[in-house]
C-alpha cells in the first residue's frame, strides 16, 4: 500500500488568473500526401487569429513563448520538429520548448503554457500540437506506437500497444462489466455516439452513421474490443493562445470570443501497468471512503485499487483540478466535457476516475443518456454531454494535437460559436467533405464551464483542463 | 559480403564489428490523380541499435538458465522494506536504494496465477510471436506487482494457475525467453526450445 504526503497532495494555485482567448485547428485525416506538417500548423494558427478578427501577424506580435506538443519524433522522422515548426511559423527568436507525454501531450502542452503565464514569465503563450502518423503503414505505425511501452519488458511482446492496454480492458470487462452482453452493448453505444457526432464536425476523420450491431460485428482487435471501439490514427494540428488578463482583454476586443479562465492539472502513473502497487482510493469532493468500503463485495476483483481497472493518473488530475477550482460534483458543475476515448471501455473507466460516476457504475453515464447532447430517453438536453466533437474514435487522435483539439471544442461551446464554426459551408467545402443533409447544431446552450481530459496510453500521464466563463466561477480566488 | 552488426564490451568500451546499417535509395511518391506529379519520397532505412540492459542484465541472462530473478528492498529505513518487485526493479521506488536480487523461480512455480489476460489478434511490425497472442498478467504470492508476459499453451482464464517456461535452447536474451503455461502442462507440449 503506498501513501501520499500532504505536500504531494497540495492543491495547485496559480499566481495570477490565466485566460484562453482563441484556438484553432487543421483538418484531421489518416494521411496528408500533399501537405507538410508546417502547413497544418499554419492552418491552425491562422484560424486562431481569424476567430479574434486579427491577422496572423497581429496575433503573433503578442506571443512571447511557445510550447510545442509533438509526441513521436520517430513517426515524423524528424528530431527537433518543434524548431522546424517554430521557424516556419515565423516565431524565431522567441523561446520555445517541446513537450512529450504520450497521448496526453496536447494537455501537457497547455499545462506548460498556463504555468508560463501564471508565473508572470510570459503574458501571451502559443500552445501548438501536432502529429505526423502517415509516414509509415499501419503495421509499422503499430510498431512505433509500441515503442512507448517498456522496450525490454513489453514492446517485444507483439509490438502492439493496443494489446498492452487491452489486458486492462479485459479486467474492467470482467470485474465491473461482469462480462454482461448489456455492458458490451453500452460500449458499442459509445462508438455509435462518437462516430455519429463526428458527422456534424467538418474537421473529423471518421464520420459514420452506424448501429450498435455494426459495432458488435466489426472485426475483433483484442477481445472484447472491436475495430469500431478503437480510436483513430491521425494527422493534424491544433493550437491555443493563453494570456494574462490585460492581454486577453486587448486580444478579444474585436471578437465574439470572451476570454475564458483556464486551469490545467496533471497526474501520472507507472508506464508499465505491471508496476502498479495497491493504495487507498484518493477521494474526489463528491465521494466518501464509506461508499467504497464494500467495492470488492459488489464487484469481486474490484478491491484492488487502482489494479488494472482504474487510471490513478486521471483520478489525481481530477483531484487537483476540482479542488483548485471548487468543483463539488462534475455532473452538476460542468456543462460539457471532452474525454480521451482511446477505446470505448477506457471512456467508461474515465467516467469513474473523474467522478462523473462512482467506481463500478461508469456505464450508467451512457445508459442514463446523460452523456448525450440530447438525451435519447427523454428528448431533453443531456445532463453533461461528452465528446460532441466525435472524440478520438470519431474525430481524430493526432496525438500531440488531441488534447488541444478537445479544448478548442469545449471553448467553442462556451463562446457560443459551435454552430458558426462547425456548420460553416465554406469549411466543409475547403476540407472536401460532404456536410450531411441532417447536419445538427450540437451547441450546448448556455455552456459556461467545461472540462477536457488528455490521457497517455495505459495511464502514464493524464491532464485535466478546465475552462470557465469568468463570470461563472465557482471559487472566486481559484 | 555484409555481416550483421555484432558488439562486445572490452575495458568498458563497445567494440563493434560488421554492418549497422544498409544503404538503399528511396523511391518517388507520385499523385496518380494529378498527372503523376511528385508528392514525396520513400526513406528506407534499416539500422541496428546497441542497447545496454544495465542492472537488469542479470534478469535476462538468467531466463536462458531457467531462472526468474526479482528484486527486494532490504533497506531497514524504507517504509516499504521487504517489497518484492517483479518486474525486476534495480532500485526501490520509495527509498531509491539498490534492491537485492533474488531468485523467485520457486515462488513463480508454486503461486503464479493469471490476474488478467487478452487474446490479441493483431500485432505490429517486427512481431516474433505467433498470433493470436495470449497476453497475460501474472500475480504471485508476496510480490507487490503484476508481471506482463504471454501464455504459450492453452487458453487463458482469470485466476488460472500457471508456471513459467524458459527458452534455454537458442535463447534470444530478451523477454521472449520467458513464457507461461497452465499448471500440469507436459514437457512435450512446450514450444520448441522451451523447457521448465
Amino acid at each position: 500500500m503506498i501513501k501520499f504526503s500532504d505536500k504531494q497532495l497540495k492543491i495547485p494555485k496559480l499566481m495570477r488568473p490565466v485566460y484562453l482567448v482563441t484556438a484553432g485547428q487543421s483538418k484531421f485525416d489518416r494521411a496528408f500526401p500533399d501537405k507538410r506538417t508546417e502547413e497544418l500548423c499554419v492552418d491552425a494558427l491562422v484560424q486562431a487569429a481569424e476567430l479574434l478578427n486579427l491577422s496572423p501577424a497581429e496575433l503573433k506580435s503578442y506571443i512571447h513563448t511557445c510550447y510545442y506538443g509533438h509526441f513521436a519524433d520517430h513517426f515524423g522522422d524528424q528530431l527537433l520538429g518543434e524548431s522546424v515548426i517554430h521557424d516556419r511559423l515565423g516565431l524565431d527568436p522567441l523561446g520555445n520548448c517541446g513537450v512529450k507525454t504520450g497521448g496526453a501531450t496536447g494537455g501537457s502542452t497547455l499545462w506548460e503554457g498556463v504555468k508560463a503565464v501564471a508565473s508572470g514569465y510570459s503574458d501571451c503563450v502559443l500552445a501548438m500540437g501536432w502529429e505526423r502518423m502517415d509516414e509509415v503503414p499501419t503495421d509499422e505505425g503499430n510498431f512505433y506506437i509500441s515503442c512507448a511501452a517498456d522496450k525490454d519488458w513489453e514492446s517485444p511482446l507483439g509490438h502492439i500497444y493496443a494489446g498492452y492496454y487491452a489486458v486492462m480492458a479485459q479486467k474492467y470487462w470482467k470485474v465491473f462489466g461482469k462480462e454482461e452482453d448489456s455492458f458490451r452493448r453500452t460500449l458499442a453505444e459509445i462508438a455509435v455516439k462518437h462516430h455519429g457526432y463526428a458527422r456534424m464536425n467538418p474537421y473529423a476523420q471518421s464520420p459514420m452513421k452506424i448501429t450498435v450491431e455494426e459495432v458488435l460485428n466489426s472485426p475483433v482487435v483484442a477481445y472484447p474490443l472491436r475495430a469500431l471501439d478503437c480510436c483513430l490514427m491521425s494527422v493534424g494540428a491544433a493550437c491555443a493562445i493563453i494570456c494574462d488578463e490585460a492581454t486577453a482583454i486587448k486580444l478579444t476586443k474585436n471578437s465574439p470570443n470572451k476570454p475564458l479562465r483556464i486551469w490545467v492539472t496533471a497526474g501520472s502513473h507507472t508506464l508499465r501497468p505491471a508496476d502498479r502497487r495497491d493504495m487507498a482510493i484518493p477521494l474526489l469532493p463528491n465521494e466518501t471512503a464509506k461508499q467504497y468500503k464494500d467495492l470488492g463485495k459488489k464487484f469481486p476483483g474490484g478491491e484492488r485499487y487502482p489494479g488494472f481497472t482504474g487510471f490513478l493518473a486521471a483520478r489525481m488530475a481530477a483531484y487537483y483540478a476540482y479542488n483548485q477550482v471548487g468543483i463539488k460534483d462534475p455532473t452538476e458543475d460542468l456543462d460539457v466535457v471532452e474525454l480521451h476515448d482511446a477505446f470505448t471501455i477506457s471512456d467508461v473507466q474515465t467516467y469513474e476516475d473523474i467522478g462523473i460516476r462512482p467506481y463500478g457504475y461508469g456505464r450508467d453515464y451512457v445508459e442514463s443518456g446523460d452523456c448525450y447532447h440530447t438525451n435519447p430517453k427523454t428528448g431533453k438536453p443531456g445532463k453533461l454531454p461528452s465528446n460532441l466533437s466525435g472524440g478520438l474514435i470519431g474525430c481524430m487522435h493526432s496525438v500531440g494535437a488531441t488534447g488541444i483539439m478537445q479544448v478548442f471544442e469545449i471553448a467553442t461551446h462556451i463562446w457560443n460559436r459551435w454552430a458558426e464554426i462547425h456548420g460553416d459551408n465554406k469549411l466543409w467545402k475547403k476540407f472536401d467533405r460532404q456536410k450531411p443533409s441532417d447536419w445538427t447544431d450540437l451547441q450546448v446552450k448556455g455552456a459556461k464551464r467545461a472540462l477536457a481530459i488528455s490521457h497517455a496510453g495505459v495511464g502514464s500521464h493524464v491532464t485535466a483542463t478546465i475552462l470557465m466563463d469568468p463570470d461563472k466561477l465557482i471559487k472566486k480566488d481559484a | 559480403m555484409s555481416m550483421t552488426g555484432q558488439v562486445h564490451v572490452k575495458k568498458g568500451q563497445y567494440k563493434i564489428k560488421g554492418d549497422f546499417h544498409h544503404l538503399e535509395f528511396g523511391q518517388p511518391i507520385r499523385l496518380a490523380d494529378d498527372n503523376w506529379r511528385l508528392a514525396g519520397i520513400t526513406n528506407p532505412r534499416q539500422l541496428t541499435h546497441i542497447h545496454s540492459y544495465g542492472g537488469e542484465a542479470i534478469f535476462f541472462e538468467n531466463l536462458s538458465k531457467g531462472k526468474l530473478m526479482a528484486t527486494r528492498c532490504d533497506n531497514k529505513k524504507c517504509e516499504t522494506k521487504g517489497s518484492i518487485y517483479q518486474p525486476f526493479r534495480i532500485h526501490c521506488p520509495d527509498c531509491l536504494g539498490k534492491n537485492t536480487v533474488i531468485d523467485m523461480t520457486d515462488i513463480a512455480k508454486k503461486t503464479a496465477k493469471i490476474h488478467t489476460f487478452m487474446v490479441c489478434e493483431r500485432s505490429g511490425a517486427f512481431n516474433l510471436l505467433d498470433k493470436p497472442i495470449k497476453f497475460i498478467n501474472i500475480e504471485f504470492d508476496g510480490v507487490c506487482t503484476i508481471l506482463f508476459s504471454y501464455l504459450a499453451v492453452g487458453e487463458p482464464k482469470m485466476g488460472m494457475r500457471v508456471v513459467p517456461i524458459f527458452q534455454k535452447l537458442d535463447p534470444t536474451y530478451t523477454i521472449l525467453d520467458m513464457a507461461w503455461v497452465p499448471k500440469g502442462t507436459k514437457e512435450n507440449q512446450l514450444p520448441k526450445g522451451f523447457s521448465f
